[in-house]
């Protein structure tokens, strides 16, 4: 790389600057990542705007619908996540391959999704007062979130029992598959049972959208955000359980190699020749 | 105003998950990405 001298009248070599290679290669992020997060700022920035500034007040729910356009977005990338878990279980579980990175995934993704359909719940219960006037009902679609928020904290439990990374991932497979079956039932119980929660956001009874363009679009800005948001987190936290993974190999490789010198140690005064026996050397 | 407070509330409790969620991981990524070789990490 040459640059232009003001002090002189030749270009002279600049060699000290960084390789732009080296430096983006920090941690777990990549030149894709650092893109695809600035999206993710972007949206998130125009879903306050929207949000909070452009979308108008709605006929019955007044201001309160504001919050929608981040209650709505935070459910449907929990959704997400555990839909992803499942199928990285079942691509995990059923391939002869039985491939390391697919357990990653599901893992990832489940934590990401716990975090935010804690972060619905809470949301939701301040909605809930604004519309409703409680924070809280046993209603069915609560009751079921609350259980699914359970259900995964379960999941995740179950992830550090112990064990190898292979039964680790075998158990949380076939229980990430099992309890994605709560999300067609959640979703589902507005419809099943008498719910004070509203049915669908967007459509009506007969399936037409029923919502403003404005408020249709400020949904659509929280939908993208989230959605890119989670690809967002979820490579990150991918690469992170990699390394953590890998690391937990090393330290166990490491303990059995201390071990087995410790073995070798030991056995050496038993194993060892017995030192022969000095002759005649009292009559020098 | 008591809606304001709420609505409020609720956008910053969103951001303030998002961020504190976004920090926490890329965190950790980088404490555990000093004590891994570039030759490692399949995505350097």
């Amino acid at each position: 790389m040459t640059t232009f001298d003001p002090t002189g009248t030749e270009s002279v070599p600049v060699t000290s600057a960084p390789a732009p290679h080296d430096s983006y290669r920090v941690g777990t992020g990549t030149r894709a990542t650092r893109v695809l997060g600035l999206f993710t700022i972007v949206s998130m920035g125009w879903l306050v705007v929207f949000g909070l500034g452009f979308s108008p007040a709605d006929r019955d729910q007044d201001e309160a619908v504001r919050i929608l356009y981040v209650h709505v977005p935070t459910i449907w990338l929990a959704y997400l996540a555990f839909v992803v878990t499942a199928i990285a279980s079942a691509l995990y579980l059923f391939p002869k391959a039985h491939s390391l990175g697919w357990d990653r995934l599901a893992g990832a993704s489940a934590e990401i999704g716990v975090a935010f359909v804690a972060v619905t719940l809470v949301v939701g219960a301040l909605w809930g007062r604004l519309t409703w006037g409680v924070f809280w009902q046993w209603d069915a679609r609560l009751t079921l979130t609350a259980l699914l928020f359970v259900s995964y904290i379960g999941y995740l439990a179950v992830r550090r029992l112990g064990g190898t990374h292979e039964q680790r991932a075998r158990r949380s497979a076939v229980l990430g598959l099992l309890i994605v079956l709560e999300i067609p039932l959640l979703h589902f119980s507005v419809k099943l049972w008498r719910s004070l929660h509203q049915g669908s956001t967007l459509t009506d009874p007969s399936g037409d959208v029923k919502m403003d363009g404005l408020m249709l679009f400020s949904l659509f800005v929280g939908v993208i955000a989230f959605t890119l948001l989670y690809v967002w987190l979820v490579l990150h936290r991918t690469r992170a359980m990699a390394m953590e993974d890998l690391l937990d190999d090393r330290q166990l490789d490491s303990a059995l190699e201390a071990r087995r010198a410790e073995a070798r140690i030991d056995a050496a005064p038993e194993s060892a020749p017995e030192p022969a026996p000095e002759v005649g050397t009292e009559d020098r | 105003m008591e809606d304001a407070g709420f609505i409020i509330g609720s956008y910053l409790l969103t951001f303030g998950v998002v961020a504190l969620f976004s920090w926490r991981v890329v965190r950790h990524g980088r404490k555990l990405a000093d004590r891994v070789p570039d030759d490692e990490k399949y995505w350097a």
